[in-house]
Formats: C-alpha cells, structure tokens, sequence
C-alpha cells in the first residue's frame, strides 16, 4: 500500500486505467409530452460520431436540445427513436463509465469534500480497493486543503472542482459536461477552463462540452456541434485546428468566433465589410 | 503540473477560519467593563428575596418548617459564589454576564410569587385575611418546595414510569413515522393510496383514540404505548415523506452517474437529504408525545407523573400538584434539549446554511 500511494504521488493517477472511448449518436430524436398535451420535439434527428479521446462541444441558442442530447448520453433519459453507442455498446441506463457535471455543482451538502468525491466508489461498493485514489483526485483538482469542509464552505469554483474530481474517481470512459462552468464569474470560468483542458491532457478522457458560450467552445474543444432549435439538429460541426494552448485574442480565435456567430445568426443586422467589423458586431450582439 | 493553475483561484481569499465557524452561533456580545457589576444581581435578589420571606413570616407565624428559608439562604449562598467566581474567572466571566439577569430574574418571580400567596393582602370585609391568591389552589413556594422534598421517592417513581411509557411509545412512533415516510416519499404509489389516510386520520388528536385504545388493549401501558406512538407516528411520517419526495432530481441524477443503485439513492441520498425535514417531524412528534402521555396517564394508566398529578389535585394537595409540573417541566425540557443535542451532532454539516 505505502509503495503503490507512494507511486501515485510521483505520477499521479495511473492513466491505463482510462481508455477513452467513442460515442455514436445516430438518427437520435427526442419528444416530450408538454403540460398542455402537445409533443415537443427537443431533438430532431441528431446524428454525430464522438472519437476517442475527442474534447467536443455542443453550442448553440436555449431551446436546441443540447442539454436534452448529454441526458441521453448520460442515459438518464430515453430517445424516442434512434441510437446511442458507447464504442459498440448501446446506452440502456445511467453508468459509471459515462461521468457527469452539472452547472450547478450538485455536491451532497451532508457530506465533506472527501466523501463527496469518494461517493462513485461507495456507490460500487470498490471504496476498500481504490481509497487511496481518493486524495489524488482531490489533489489533481487542488482541494488537498479543503478535503474535509463542507460543501457549503466552498466558493463557486472549489465546489465545481470537487464536482470535477467526484466525476474522475470512477475513471469514466466519457465525462459529460453540461455547461459545469456557466455559473462562475468570467475570471473563475477562464481558470477552471484550463483547469478541465488540464485534466483531459492528463486523463485524456472523452469529453463532451455543453456550453453557451462560444468562447469557452473554441478555446477548448477539437470541434463544435453547432445546434439549432426547434426541432433540436446539428446544423454544422467544425473543426478546431488552432494550436493549443490557444490564446483567446489571436485573430484567428477572433475570426472563427465571428464565423460562428454568423452561423447562428447572431452576427447583427449590420452590413460588416472586414473581419475586425463583424467581430465588433458580434461583441455588440453578445 | 497538478498545481499550475493553482496561483490563479481566488482560493486565498478565503478566510483561514471556515465560516461556518463563526456563524454557528450567535454572536455574544463582548462584556463591557461598565457593566460587570451585574452578576452581583441575583445575590442581591436571593437577599431581597430572603428579607421579604423572613418578614412575610413575622406577619403569619403558620409556617411548619425551615426548608423554606433554608432553601432561600442555599439561594442566596450560590449566587454570592457565582459573583464571586464570576469577578475572578475571566474565562466564566462571559456566560456568566450572559445568565446573570436571567438568574436574578427568577429569584425575584419567585419572591413575587411568595409575596401573593402570603396571608396579608386581602382583608374581605373585616373579616380573616386572604392572599391575593387563593388557597388552596395557589400555594405558597413553600408548599411547593415541602411537597417535592416530602414525595420525592413517589415522584422520581412516576418520572421513571412516565419515561418508560414516553421512550417506549416515541420510539414506536419513530420507527412507525420514518418507516411510512420513506416508503411513502419514495414510491408514487405508496403515496396515492397512503395520502388519503394519513391527510384524514394523522389530525385526530391521539387522545381522542383513548376509549378504542382502552378496549383493544388490556394492559393499559400498551394503550398508552399505542396512543403515543399514533401521535408521535402522523408528523414523523407527514415531514418524512415530503422531506424524501422533495429531495432534488439533480441529487438523484449525480448519484446514477456516478454508478448509484436503488439502495443508495434511498438509504445514501433521499434519507440525508431528507434529514431537515425529518427532525422537524421528530420535533413536532415529542410535543406531541409529551401532551398524549400526560393525558393518557391522566385517564388510564396507573402510574407515572400525569396520575401523580391527578391523584393529588383530587386530594387538592396543591402543593405538589406544583410539583409535579416542575418534574415534567425539567423533565420534557431534558429530552427536548437532548433531541436538539443530537440534531445538531447530525445536522452539523448545515451549520452557516441554516440559523440555528
């Protein structure tokens, strides 16, 4: 035991144990049953292929279903039609294997720091086996000092940590992130966004961003799915090919971002004639 | 490399001391210099209180025996320790401003109360004179004091059966409430069929259930078992099952994630989530339970404080009847203080949360 923690401390986290896996979403349609009886169709016919290891982002307006696609993923819902793989395994309920973060942290406020990233582990009955884990993930996130304090004693960004490492104690093949960053300040969200670029170069975990924030989308994915409402469908995805680490005001950040904006029609009713005006625009229109 | 973006968080800022240290209680006010004379309040009162009995007794020399005064002189010698103490100990100095008034207080209310059953105020029409309070059913402190001392073995008895009855019952209740609570606030089912009969028989006062109590079971202390634990049962499982059914989705949602079956969700998020809750029905339930054992003692069962209680208000021995009152006072403020004790040692972890 002493030798193995040991081990860990040097290079923490054994990466073999994390072999990231590809997620196929094919044909992939999604109906509620709305209060006044009416069928609402969140999603309409989605189809995306996930590689393994990919950092992918799904961006678009309220209303085009990306949070509703993660929660199918996640198989915590059910798609009315199509379907859902993990490598070749179709999704049939929630896993262990397919890890989740929330925009709001969603800590269990009875219990400490550690217990709460411990929860995966207790869940699947292993915590005797991977205990010593536990602390490494809290370190991988920078919460050593606050292992043992309430979630209520956490700020913002330190109880979205916790919610990071509680997601990586079971290793999952795919982490689902649905807009985990959105409720934190501007400064704090950029922070953490390296925090989780971080975390996946180490890991290199699969992840899938749900995200309202351009921005965010470009700096860390390898593609954006861009979404567009009523019904919920892919209208492009693009290819990310800046070089990381990124910087957020390179022109080619700021052009691709304009670009975007204008795929989802919200570069402004003006009539830009350079790059730098319609990146102006679309400030404008933020 | 784990620490590289370490520097950035605002984490520093955070106060050394976690905050729920310092918002779990109230705050105490710092004593000020210029009013530390105020422990010397209650010997000062225990002294009035003393003078005021030493005179009452000149005016009706009918007193039997010196427990009173002596009493009154075991006052009086504590509250000059405790200002004693008080000036010399900084370290109780602070809780002991903080009693101080509240000590002294209850000197007086009870020199008050002596000075209104002693036999001088009211003279009716020439005639002998009357308290303002009449006897017998005001008695005089005395009274009340030589009544806990005279049947002291009969009291301790009665507090231990109505303990015995109370825990037995409670305990039922609890068991019962919790039960019902989860299996309600869990299952839609349970809920829809069980609703209904908690929304229509949980508001009968268990004590109106006395008389079909009486006849389902021979051994009155199971009656009274049964009558507790009915009332003890309707807000344990009223808060339990809105506690459980009102546990956030999102709660669930994280735990199926991270690999969470039905047992978890139940026993390892519902249940400390619905925790809040659930105390409140405890809480609500012992009130509950306090009112149902004293009636039932009252009525069937033959023992414990609420027929001590009964047997002497109808020998109108006053005098501990008063007694009585203060047991069960001292009694259910122990329990209620007891159960607050175990809330918070189970609760800790709301502490800044919620306003204790």
């Amino acid at each position: 035991m002493v030798t193995k923690s040991s081990q860990l401390a040097g290079a923490p986290l054994d990466l073999s144990l994390d072999s990231p896996t590809g997620l196929t979403i094919g044909d992939v349609t999604k109906q509620f049953l709305a209060p006044d009886g009416t069928t609402v169709t969140a999603l309409g016919g989605v189809s995306l292929s996930i590689k393994p290891g990919e950092m992918i982002s799904l961006i678009g307006p309220s209303g085009c279903g990306k949070s509703t696609l993660l929660r199918l993923i996640a198989g915590l819902d059910h798609p009315t039609s199509g379907e859902l793989l993990v490598g070749t395994k179709p999704i049939e309920g929630p896993s262990a294997e397919r890890g989740l973060m929330f925009q709001d942290a969603n800590l269990f406020p009875w219990l400490s720091v550690r217990r709460n990233v411990q929860t995966g582990l207790v869940a699947r009955g292993v915590l005797h086996k991977h205990r010593h884990e536990v602390d490494e993930f809290i370190r991988l996130v920078g919460l050593e000092p606050f292992a043992n304090v309430y979630p209520h004693q956490l700020s913002g960004g330190m109880a979205q940590r916790a919610a990071l490492a509680r997601a990586l104690v079971n290793h999952p093949k795919v982490l689902l992130l649905d807009e985990p960053l959105g409720a934190l300040d501007q400064f704090t969200r950029m922070q953490m966004q390296d925090e989780v670029l971080r975390v996946w170069q180490t890991r290199r975990t699969t992840m899938v961003l749900v995200t309202h924030d351009i921005d965010e989308a470009i700096y860390m994915s390898d593609r954006i799915a861009i979404l567009t409402p009523r019904p919920g469908r892919i209208e492009r995805v693009l290819e990310v090919t800046l070089t990381r680490p990124r910087q957020r005001n390179s022109p080619e950040f700021l052009e691709l971002r304009a670009s975007i904006l204008e795929m989802l029609h919200f570069a402004g009713n003006g009539k830009p004639k350079t790059t730098v005006a319609k990146i102006a625009a679309g400030r404008q229109e933020q | 490399m784990s620490m590289t973006t370490m520097e950035a968080e605002p984490r520093r800022a955070e106060p050394e001391v976690p905050p729920s240290v310092t918002a779990g209680a109230p705050p105490r006010r710092a004593p000020r210099g210029g009013r530390r004379w105020i422990v010397v309040l209650p010997a000062v009162a225990a002294l009035g209180g003393y003078g005021l009995h030493a005179v009452l007794r000149l005016i009706d020399a009918t007193a039997v025996s010196d427990l009173y005064p002596k009493a009154l002189l075991a006052t009086l010698a504590a509250a000059i320790i405790f200002a004693v103490v008080a000036s010399l100990s900084a370290r109780f100095r602070p809780s002991a401003l903080h009693v101080a008034p509240l000590f002294a207080a209850a000197i007086i209310v009870v020199a008050i109360w002596d000075l209104m059953t002693a036999l001088l105020v009211v003279d009716v029409a020439g005639g002998p004179k009357l308290p303002l309070l009449p006897m017998p059913y005001f008695p005089s402190p005395e009274l009340v004091l030589q009544g806990l001392v005279d049947d002291r073995w009969m009291l301790l008895e009665s507090a231990y059966y109505s303990f015995r009855l109370l825990l037995s019952g409670y305990a039922v209740g609890v068991l019962a409430g919790l039960t019902t609570g989860v299996l309600m606030g869990w299952f839609k089912q349970v809920r829809y069929w069980g609703m209904p009969i908690l929304k229509f028989v949980g508001p009968i006062p268990a004590t109106a259930f006395i008389p079909l109590a009486m006849i389902i079971f021979d051994e009155p202390f199971f009656s009274g078992v049964a009558l507790i634990a009915l009332a003890v049962w309707f807000p344990v499982t009223m808060l339990t099952t809105s506690g459980i059914a009102n546990v956030p989705a999102s709660y669930f949602d994280v735990a199926r994630t991270l690999g969470a079956g039905r047992r978890f969700l139940v026993f390892r998020v519902a249940i400390p989530a619905a925790m809040p809750s659930m105390f409140i029905g405890l809480f609500m339930g012992m009130g509950a339970a306090f009112l149902t054992l004293i009636v039932a003692e009252t009525v069937g069962v033959r023992a414990g404080l609420g027929w001590y209680f009964k047997l002497q208000k109808d020998y109108f021995e006053f005098g501990k009847v008063y007694a009585s009152l203060l047991i069960m006072a001292v009694f259910f403020s122990g329990l209620m203080t007891l159960l607050f004790k175990i809330r918070d040692r189970v609760l800790g972890w709301q502490k800044g949360v919620i306003r204790w």
